[in-house]
Formats: structure tokens, sequence, C-alpha cells
């Protein structure tokens, strides 16, 4: 089965639509979302309505940390994005904010694990800088491939059998098999705020058969996007910030 | 890790196991067969037992990702891959010969042997660079022939794929590979400069022509990092009658720094197919190594030495291309001429690594046996080389980036194109014949290499004045 692994979707409508279609395109049968629905981008409900659609139809979901602050004051975060999740709050509807509150915090299924940041204290929303952080995640679980975004930038490590780790930073559409013999921890880049330098919406394919990932770039209208921020009164750096990819 | 269950008469997904051919330090080859593919086939098994090298494990998961993707005449095709949760294996053709082991008796080779069988491995190591793999193992025991003659590289356990995870990277903390071969960056750690080859395969030459090993037979890390500082003695010292422009050829593969090393296999390949165009710099003259002077400045500045950017496989092979021009400097049209070489002029300005080739066609005729050998014929060559290298000297290109052909031949456009060819270049620039009515009875030989050339092409024209139309001829291919 071919999976479509999202993450870090951020309210960005032009983004997500994008990518669901370059995804559909590919061949895509199941659809993973690793969090980050909210939060930094001007189109909330819409991007939250349509995974409450893709949910109810088999999608697998899980929750990011912009999703908990929209229910939970107690998340710090940077003042652009308070200010963002302040006004996302004001946005979203009982019904909307419910869903968001009651994603899990991760899931496994048959070997494959998914959560928002990383797997050995998901509620600490831990980036995954470095190898070392890498280490952490992959100790924590005996799942053979753990998929996680929150730090919008794509990497792929692994740990061998003697613990011993590797790091890497995919290559856009080239299939990397995961061996079985290792454990792998894919960090997806992020949907609709990318930060590697490259504005294009990422996303990965992973084939559950031949256990190969491809990561992905969907080019989208960026400029519809940051317009959509500015014309809400956001911050103006979320909306500069897309068209740099940074 | 389960344990291998291979043994003859066995089968495992669909291949029936034959007998076993080797039996390595971390593999073994079996035979096998399968139904509905008819070629003979190996199965490489790891040792993956208790007690065994863990890297055994480690270079032949690097295999089992990189031998799938690798294509063509230079790399046992691959038939599949079996993974660790049941048994490993990859399944390989089984190249028919032996490695270029076997010939370790009868070194020192004839130096046009050597230099006509590291041709052939520089252009396989370019096809492998190519597609973005840095072999990490040449050594006469990886490399093999076909009977067609190309050489094939085997044995990826050690390899760099540039577009997929490097496994060996942190799995070691010891350089691993074969000691004699090891080009002096791989003991600080860096695996993704193709250039690293291309220092193993100037060992291979520098042994295979004198019968010596230039840095000896030390497998110990300190006598393998002497190499970082030391340079070998130079070929003519172990063989007085030691051809100069071959130890132009061979230190520069051995050169210290990779930056002074060739930039690609590719223009390896091509200083040896045309001896007589090499380059020769104060290296193929030298009888003796560098002064200790040197040594310990290099020696003593080690930790001196600027940190390096990761290269990109790719890229560096993009900026080093070899391009050729083809032209007529004697007769061509001077403004055609000089837009050939406004052309060639912007395009090198971007590449600063790559090397211009100059290509003319001296046409024979059809009928009569052209006397191209006799005193006039002889001249008519001559002349043509020197009309060639007057057409280059605005470009200001070192000697070492430049070289000058005059090929023979009846069709022009299938010279040229076979010269493209064989000499792996990456990118012809070739004028448009301008004379129409000569055009219509000779046939366009600038259409014919645009359409036929299996590299980039461009065709060039000079600037058109206004109301010109008759000048050239809009139907003339564009590349």
């Amino acid at each position: 089965m071919l999976l479509a692994v999202f993450s870090d979707i951020h309210a960005n409508r032009q983004a997500f639509e994008a990518c669901l279609k370059a995804a559909r395109a590919k061949g895509a049968e199941q659809l993973v979302l690793l969090g980050d629905f909210v939060g930094y981008g001007a189109d909330p409900e819409w991007v939250v309505d349509t995974t409450i659609e893709l949910v109810a139809e088999g999608a697998v979901a899980v929750r990011g940390n912009h999703d908990q602050a929209v229910n939970s004051t107690a998340e710090t975060m940077n003042a652009e994005a308070q200010i963002a999740i302040e006004w996302t709050r004001g946005r979203l509807d009982t019904a909307q904010r419910r869903f968001l509150a009651e994603l899990p915090m991760m899931v496994e299924d048959e070997g494959l694990l998914f959560v928002h940041s990383e797997a050995s204290h998901p509620q600490r929303w831990h980036y995954v800088r470095s190898t070392t952080d890498a280490a952490k995640s992959l100790i924590a679980t005996s799942a053979h491939v753990t998929f996680c975004g929150h730090i919008h930038r794509p990497a792929l490590y692994s740990m061998s059998v003697t613990a011993k780790m590797t790091s890497f930073v995919p290559k856009t559409d080239v299939p990397v098999q995961l061996l079985r013999g290792r454990q792998w921890l894919a960090v997806l880049g992020s949907v609709g705020q990318p930060r590697d330098g490259d504005p294009s919406a990422a996303f990965a394919l992973f084939d559950t058969v031949s256990c190969q990932i491809t990561y992905c770039r969907a080019p989208y209208d960026v400029a519809a996007a940051a317009g959509r921020i500015r014309d809400n009164g956001l911050p103006s750096w979320l909306a500069d910030r897309l068209s740099q990819g940074r | 890790m389960p344990k291998p269950l291979v043994r003859s008469g066995a089968e495992i997904d669909g291949y029936t196991i034959g007998e076993c051919v080797h039996a390595g330090g971390m593999a073994t080859l079996w035979t096998v067969t399968h139904p509905g593919i008819d070629v003979p086939l190996l199965m490489k098994i790891p040792r993956v037992s208790e007690g065994e090298d863990p890297a055994a494990i480690v270079s032949f998961e690097m295999e089992m990702m990189i031998l799938p993707r690798l294509a063509g005449p230079h790399v046992p095709a691959c038939f599949g891959t079996g993974d660790f949760a049941r048994q490993a294996y990859v399944v390989i053709e089984r190249i028919p010969g032996a490695t270029l082991y076997k010939r370790l008796p009868d070194l020192p080779l004839p130096y046009d042997e050597a230099r006509q069988l590291v041709a052939r491995i520089a252009t396989a190591l370019a096809d492998l660079h190519r597609q973005n793999v840095i072999h990490h193992d040449i050594k006469p025991s990886s490399i093999m022939f076909r009977e067609s003659g190309e050489a094939v590289l085997i044995d990826y356990g050690l390899s760099h794929h540039n577009h997929l995870p490097d496994l060996l990277q942190e799995e070691f903390r010891l350089p691993y590979g074969t000691a004699p071969y090891m080009a002096p960056e791989r003991l600080l750690g860096v695996r993704d400069d193709p250039r690293s080859d291309l220092f193993s395969l100037g060992v291979l030459l520098y042994f295979f022509t004198t019968g010596v090993r230039p840095f000896g037979e030390g497998e110990t890390l300190r006598a393998m990092r002497r190499r970082l500082w030391r340079d070998p003695h130079p070929p003519r010292k172990v063989r007085p009658d030691y051809p100069p422009w071959l130890q132009e050829v061979v230190l520069r593969c051995l050169e210290i720094e990779p930056v002074w090393r060739y930039p690609t296999a590719s223009q390896l390949a091509f200083d040896l197919a045309h001896p007589d165009q090499v380059k020769l710099t104060a290296r193929s003259e030298r009888v003796k190594r560098d002064p200790l002077s040197v040594v310990w400045r290099r020696r003593f500045n080690q930790g001196a030495m600027a940190p390096r950017a990761k290269s990109d496989v790719a890229a560096q092979i993009a900026s080093s291309p070899i391009l050729a021009v083809a032209l007529d400097a004697m007769e061509g049209a001077p403004e055609l001429n000089e837009a050939l070489r406004v052309t060639t002029e912007r395009i090198l300005a971007t590449l600063p690594s790559a090397r211009l080739a100059c290509v003319n066609v001296l046409k024979l005729s059809r009928i009569a046996i052209d006397r191209s050998l006799d005193e006039e014929g002889s001249n008519k060559h001559i002349d043509r080389l020197v009309a060639l290298r007057h057409w280059a000297t605005p470009l200001k290109l070192d000697e070492s980036r430049l070289s000058a052909h005059v090929l023979e031949a009846v069709d022009p456009a299938a010279a040229i194109l076979e010269f493209a060819k064989a000499n792996q270049v990456d990118h012809v620039i070739i004028g448009a014949r301008q004379h129409s009515f000569r055009r219509m009875l000779l046939g366009s030989v600038s259409a014919k290499v645009a359409a036929e050339a299996t590299c980039t092409v461009t065709v060039v024209r000079p600037p058109r004045l206004a109301g010109d139309v008759g000048g050239t001829d809009a139907n003339e291919a564009t590349g």
C-alpha cells in the first residue's frame, strides 16, 4: 500500500490542496497527517474541515503542538506563533476545536509509528535536530519506521543493530529503501511552512510493501497563501517567510 | 539474525542454489538459476553469524541499496535482493572470466597495454560517477572485463551513493577499505569526493606500469597516514624509460589534494586516449620526491587545513565537462569561426574545470584512396592542428585543458559523432554551414550531429545582419 504522509500543514490551504492533488496523482492509497493543522496560516477553518472529512474517509491523523495550543493556553510559543494561535482560536468553532483536542498523540500500526515531534516524550514537543535526538526517539520504540515532523526540514536517520546512527538529507523524488535490518526515523518537511530553503510544499510517499520512502515537493501558489496571511492582519513575517522557504 | 540457510540444491525466492564459487571474509558467492532468467547468475550472501565482523552486515546493506539502482555495461546487472528479515542476498549477473588480480604476476605491463587497460577502467568509473556513486574500493580484484571489452566494476560494499544515506559514514571510526589503494582524504573521513576513486586508479596505474605499489603494502593506520604528507617516488625513478606523459598522468592522479587531480574520470580517460595531447608539467620530469621542507609543511599543517564543504558528485561532474568544438579553422567563414569562439568562451566562462577539444575533419575522398599520408597530406594534417590551436589562443585556456584533433573521414558528421562518443564528450559546439548550395550537395553536418548525438549540441550561426536572409538557412537543425 502506498501511504502519503503530510506534516505541519499550518492552515495553508493552497499548499495542502497542492499536496493532496500531487499525492493522489502519484497513486497514494492511504493518507497520514502528522499534526500541526493550524497556526501561522490564514485558512484554519478550511484545513480543519478538510482534515475531518479525510479522517472520516480513513486518513490517520495525530496531534501537533499548535493543535494543542488552540485548546490550551499552557503551551508556550514564540511571539508570532502566539499571535497566530490566538487569532486561530477565534476562528474555529467548538466542533473544530474538539476535533483537534481529541486527536491521538501517536498511532502505531504494523511496525510504523506516526507522531508529531518524536517518540521518546511526544508531549514535550522536542525537535529532532541531530543524530543524538534521533537516537533518543529510536531507542524509545521498536517500530521499524517512525514518521515525524515538527522541525519543518526533511531528514532521514537510521540506527543499526549495534546502535550506530546515520543521518541523511533526502533527495527529492529519489526512493530510498528503508532496510529491515535497522530502525529508521523519517522526519518530514512541512506542507504549509517549509523551512529548508525550498518554498514548495513538502510531503513523502511510503510504499509499505517495498519499504521505500520518497520525499516529494509540490509547487503551490505561494503568493495567494501569503496574501491571505496579510489580508487577515497576521504578522507579515509569516507571509514573507513562505516565499523564502525558511 | 537468522543463520544462513544456503546450501546446494536449496531454493530461495525462486532461485535454485548451485555451488559455492567463492568464500571471502565478508560474503560467500553461489551460482544460482531462476526459471525465466537465462544469463548466468551469482547469489552473494553476507556472513552474518555471531562473531563475524559487523562491517559485513553494513557493507552488505550498502550493496543491497546501491546495486539495484545501477545500470549499464560497466556494472553487473542486479536481478533481485532479499533482506535481513529472512535471508539477505543479492543476485547479480555472473561476469565470465577473472578479475584483474590475476594479472599481478605479469607486472609490470607494457606501457601501452597498461594505458589501454586503465583508460577502460576510467571510462567505467566515469559511468559510475555519473550514476552518483563513488566506488571507494578500486583495486585489481574489483575490476573485471566483459568479452566485448568494457571494464566492469564489482563489489559495492564500501561505496557511497550521493542520493542515499551513507550507512558507513558513522559506522567505523577507522577508514575501511584496501590500504594500498586508499586516497589520503579517506583517512580524514571524507567519503563524498569522487576524486578518491581517481587516486586509487592512479595507484593501480603506477603499480601496473612499475611493478611496485606507490605507498607500499602497509596496513597500519600509521603507515597509511604517511600519504597525507609524503608523495610517492616518481615512476621514472623506478623505471628510467618511463614515458613523461604517463608520469604526468600517474602523478596527477596521485596528488595529495583532490583539487590537483583530474576533476573527472572522463578527463582522465581522455588523456589516456590521447597521450600525445597530455600537457606536460614539472610532474613529468621529476625523478625525486618533494623536498623534506615541503613534506614537513604538509605534515605539520594538517590541522590548519580549511574545513571542506560537502561535495556533490553530480555538481562536480557537471562543472567539469568535456566540450568539443567542431570547426573548419582554415577554410571556414571567418565570421562563423568568430561566432563559434564567442559561444565557446561563454560556455567555458561558467565551467572552470571544463576541457575543450578542438576538432577538425579532414575529408577523405569517397572514391579514390586518399593520399593523406603522403608529404602533402601529412602537412595538411599539421597545418590544421596549428590552425585549431591558433583559433583557440584568444580563449586563454591552460594547456592542460585544451587539445586539438584532426579526424580523417569520408563522412564528417559520423566522424564527429564517433569522436564525441569515444571521448565521453558532454557538449558539442558546431557551426551551421552557411552556403546553402554547398550544403544541398553535401548534406548538413550540424543537422546530423544535432539529431544523432547522445550529448548536448549547440549549433552556432554568425550574427545575422538586417535583411540578410539568404546567408543562413532556417531549416538548419538547432541544438
